[in-house]
């Protein structure tokens, strides 16, 4: 095990507020006409969920989201009860039934949302580390640690840092801070004061993000240490200098969301600038093929990560695949076609569009593959020599941490970043102009709804929660690296395969 | 190669609004009517615009249908005046097996013949039973070229209908045995029936019939319902026949190419009976997927005149005739496997009723051993049909299905045709098969949830002991 030199120092959390007027907060506080403007609330409740405002203004809306509800019943302060106009009054909002699905539960988007607000963990009860789709990592929890086990250790003392060249081969010797990296979105899927908030984020936590099959934007040059260049089957923008310039180049084969099926840019999306940096047609849909038409074979893989060797000498190479029956030979072949880094992208993950009934049905879910290629590599004795990268349908912190566990070394985050800049999933990225919160969209005026710092914040922000809830996982394991928890699948539980008895102690366990 | 197919793909929007999950409302008590940038204005969607009509009238809370669920106009308006709900009558539509999200879907498909897209990912559940059990593979880089539906490569979804001889026969004057020259290809693995619900006047009935002639495929139907003015089309019936109206119906078998019976006891003679009256047509065996559906099955297939054997679930797709019944999909498997024991599974071609809900279902259930599906309710559900099932006991039906005009009907129908072929290429493409003939029986392409939880977490976790929890 390696012992850690150097401590890193992340950045300090910056408040970032919803961009809209109105938060979706999980209760809803209405405040009627009989209130007099006394000021109690705003002095009893300790979540700041009233503010008096000041002499011109009045009682200021409620800031809902930070109420913790109906549990606070059982408080002194509990401003419903307090008020003495008896103004006040909570209910539970009911727009949340709206709000989500089976995988991003509406509690797991608020939670999230608050995290990128805050840079903390929502004091409110949320459910935001589980979704409801009833298996994988949603039945999947840590086991109930022993209290002895408790290391009483700061968070900059841990270490969540990840290796990404294993193979001393004298090219980078690669690490990232924390154990994701941000997946490839395109520009021409995604508005680009997205990806650079992404990119500046990256180099302010000190981990990468990939510049998907789009190109490469002039913008995105000041972050380029931390920009991997994607080289994907439509070759769309590849060119040496943007190969050059990459500290890790990512083959994209296949894509978790669409395995087996090439990438697909409306015409719609694909406006002049996108086309310029493409080099297409402006209005012409793109569609990438699949696969490359050059690689029909292991051999004729190796052939490309060789060229891609020759042109960048000192960068590393990355391999993002699906997850087919054979996900165990196919990390194997890419490992002997000299990677460093086997990315397999499962196939419940997000992406700009793809068809449903792909994204349901082809390839196997991110759970299964973990284990399986890790076990194979272990067996093979080249587990040390490769890092192994999981994503496709990655939530939550708590979701990393079980995919370390399974046997990965880090995780590809790209849904979850978008959820913080507020990303509502619903399912429009490709419709028409795009994204009507103007995330996923070239169209210049939905883009720029947002901004790059904003973005930026609310990114580094989400990451530096995700951090507190892994560095208190590892504590309670006496772990003081999170690359102690590659492997360890004996710490995890699967709620199907306990007996009932036990399956309940876990039930309201929120890891 | 055969000549490129192609479905005639036509958009053809709903007579009816349609019936959306959510719905915006608007409560007027904090609209003060007078901001000069209304969040209205801003729908992406123009669900204010499509509205503003009734709107007007409103003077209490008004639903909004058709909003897509940015969520900007409730997050945006200053005074909140916002909020989404869901719409009370989502839940109506259909029940169980049918659920509201599919018969939506099926709409949608109906309407513009497109492969169903979206973004964020997938947001389902994990797995569940049935044909959610299971993921079709697919293949990384050392499969030959398949670029989906796009593609250059021509992905080929014909199957056969007529049996295939296990060698050549011929004459005593050394011509090719005449019996075994009929040969029916049918360009897409989807076969017609006629919905056991639903308003079957001739208008609905023409719209199947003429959309499975346009597609070159087939429609079961009882000789009852078939009338003179199908007579044009008699070449893409297939009229269900009974043992005893057999004779009654002998001019219709002479019209057709295929001809279908019911099982029975005697099964042998009508069949000669019916190829006495005309040497050419093809013969398919309707047998119930009950507990001796196997048997049937080996029984029917050692005859030699026998082309097809079509097995019939219940409209959800499970089996017959038991309190505890397995679903079509393992029913399928067992079959698929029972034949291919025996040596007998290559004589003959199954087709399979029952369940098919989906685009996934049809690639599913041919990865299991069938060799085409028949459809019905999605037929309704093209047409716009609620499963309301209002129809059952006389009373109006939501959508006037007894007006539809023909051409509509049977352009909705082309449409969900087109839109699940497409998806059935794109299945196919990913798992680098070309032809569909080769997707049958392929269980070794696909995934299924139990031997993936046994082999990835048994390891792990050890022995699983949910009963069906997922
Ligand atoms: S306690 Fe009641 S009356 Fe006083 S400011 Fe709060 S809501 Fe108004
Ligand atoms: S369109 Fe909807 S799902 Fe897609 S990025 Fe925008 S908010 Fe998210
Ligand atoms: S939530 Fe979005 S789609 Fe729905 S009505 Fe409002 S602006 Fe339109
Ligand atoms: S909508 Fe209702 S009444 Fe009309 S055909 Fe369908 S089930 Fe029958």
């Amino acid at each position: 095990m390696e012992t850690r030199k150097e401590v890193v120092e992340f950045p300090l959390a910056k408040l970032a507020p919803s961009r809209y007027h109105n938060t979706i907060s999980q209760y809803i506080i209405k405040r009627s006409a009989s209130c007099n403007e006394c000021g109690l609330c705003a002095r009893l409740c300790p979540q700041g969920v009233h503010s008096s405002g000041n002499v011109y203004s009045g009682a200021l809306k409620p800031y809902m989201d930070r109420c913790t509800g109906f549990e606070c019943a059982a408080n002194e302060y509990y401003c419903i009860d307090r008020c003495p106009q008896k103004a006040l009054s909570i209910q539970l909002n009911p727009l949340l039934e709206t709000l989500g699905d089976y995988r991003w539960t509406a509690e797991m988007l608020l939670g999230h949302w608050v995290m990128a607000e805050t840079g903390d963990l929502p004091v409110t009860k949320l459910e935001y580390s589980t979704g409801k789709s009833n298996g994988g990592f949603d039945r999947i929890r840590f086991k109930t640690p022993r209290q002895n086990d408790y290391l009483h250790i700061p968070d900059k003392e841990i270490d969540t840092s990840v290796k990404l060249n294993r193979r001393n081969d004298g090219r980078l010797p690669l690490s990232i801070n924390i154990p994701v990296y941000g997946g490839g979105m395109s520009f021409g899927s995604t508005a680009l004061p997205v990806l650079i908030g992404r990119a500046r984020a990256a180099k302010k936590l000190g981990t990468l993000t990939c510049t998907g099959e789009g190109g490469y934007h002039d913008k995105i040059l000041p972050y380029a240490g931390n920009v991997i260049t994607q080289v994907a089957t439509g070759l769309f923008g590849v060119r040496e200098e943007t190969i050059r310039r990459a500290p890790m180049v990512e083959f994209k084969y296949a894509q978790g969301a669409k395995p087996g099926l090439g990438g697909h840019l409306l015409g719609d999306k694909v406006t002049a600038e996108v086309a310029a940096i493409r080099q297409t047609v402006i209005g012409n849909a793109l569609f990438s093929p699949f696969p490359f038409h050059s690689v029909y074979s292991v051999e004729d893989h190796k052939k490309q990560v060789d060229w891609v060797k020759q042109v960048n000498i000192e960068g590393l190479i990355s391999v993002k695949v699906s997850t087919p029956v054979d996900c165990d030979m196919v990390a194997v072949g890419i490992y002997h076609a000299g990677a460093h880094v086997i990315h397999f992208d499962g196939s419940y993950g997000g992406t700009g569009a793809a068809p449903d009934i792909a994204k349901k049905n082809i390839a196997m879910p991110i759970e299964y593959a973990i284990p399986r290629v890790h076990r194979f590599l272990v067996s093979e004795g080249i587990r040390d020599q490769i890092t192994l990268i999981a994503s496709g349908g990655i939530r939550s912190a708590m979701d990393v941490a079980k995919a370390i566990a399974l046997g990965a070394d880090g995780v590809v985050i790209g849904t979850a970043e978008l959820v913080a800049v507020e990303c509502v999933r619903c399912g429009h990225c490709e419709s028409g102009r795009g994204c009507p919160r103007g995330i996923a969209t070239t169209d210049s005026e939905l883009g720029q709804v947002i901004s790059e710092e904003w973005a930026e914040r609310r990114i580094v922000n989400m990451y530096l929660a995700w951090r507190k809830q892994w560095c208190e996982l590892l504590r309670q394991y006496r772990m003081r690296s999170i690359k102690e928890l590659v492997g360890r699948s004996d710490l995890l539980v699967h709620l199907d395969y306990l007996e009932e008895q036990e399956r309940n102690n876990y039930l309201s366990y929120g890891g | 190669m055969p000549e490129k197919y192609h479905i005639n793909i036509n958009e053809t929007p709903a007579r009816f609004p349609l019936v959306s999950k959510y719905a915006i409302v608007e409560t007027r008590e904090k609209c003060t009517g007078s901001c000069r940038k209304c969040v209205r204005k801003n729908c992406a969607f123009g669900v204010f615009k499509l509205n503003s009509h009734n709107m007007q009238k409103a003077k209490e809370r008004q639903y909004l249908y058709g909003c897509e669920g940015c969520f900007r106009c409730v997050q945006e308006c200053p005074g909140g005046v916002f909020s989404r709900v869901k719409n009370p009558d989502w839940d109506n539509l259909g029940g169980g097996y049918w659920t509201p999200d599919i018969i939506h879907q099926t709409w949608k498909q109906a309407e513009n013949g497109r492969v169903p897209v979206s973004g964020a990912g997938y947001r389902g559940k994990f797995a569940a039973c049935g044909f959610d059990s299971i993921w079709t593979d697919m293949s990384e880089i050392v499969r030959p070229t398949r670029d989906g539906i796009h593609g250059r490569e021509y992905i080929n979804t014909s199957v056969d209908i007529n049996r295939r001889p296990h060698h050549l026969s011929f004459s005593q004057d050394g011509k090719l045995d005449r019996s075994y020259t009929t040969v029916v290809e049918i360009p897409i693995p989807l076969l017609f029936e006629v919905p056991k619900f639903g308003i079957i006047n001739r208008r609905v009935l023409n719209a199947m019939v003429s959309a499975a002639s346009e597609l070159e495929t087939l429609m079961f139907l009882r000789p009852e319902e078939y009338s003179d003015d199908l007579e044009p089309l008699a070449s893409s019936i297939v009229p269900r026949l009974k043992a005893s109206n057999q004779v009654q119906f002998n001019n219709l078998i002479k019209k057709c190419r295929i001809v279908e019976i019911d099982y029975c006891e005697n099964i042998l003679q009508i069949i000669i009976a019916a190829k006495t009256i005309n040497p050419d047509v093809l013969i398919s065996v309707g047998i119930e997927l009950d507990g001796k559906a196997v048997e049937r099955a080996i029984e029917t297939s050692e005859l030699d005149e026998v082309d097809l054997l079509h097995f019939y679930a219940d409209a959800n797709g499970n089996g017959l005739g038991s309190n505890q019944p397995r679903f079509l999909s393992s029913l399928i498997q067992e079959m698929h496997s029972a034949l291919v024991e025996r040596g007998l599974r290559f004589r003959t071609n199954l087709v399979f009723s029952g369940g098919i809900a989906l685009a996934e279902h049809l690639a599913k259930a041919i990865i299991y051993g069938a060799d085409a599906l028949a459809i019905s309710t999605p037929l309704l559900l093209a047409l716009e049909c609620h499963m309301c099932y209002r129809c059952l006991s006389g009373e109006s039906c939501p959508v006037s299905m007894e007006e539809i005009p023909e051409n509509w009907g049977r352009q909705r129908i082309l449409n969900l045709a087109g839109a699940w072929r497409d998806q059935l290429i794109e299945v196919m493409g990913a798992m680098g098969i070309r032809e569909a003939r080769r997707l049958r029986g392929d269980i070794g392409r696909s995934m299924c949830f139990e031997n993936l939880e046994k082999e990835c977490f048994g390891p792990i976790f050890g022995k699983s002991v949910a009963k069906g929890s997922v």
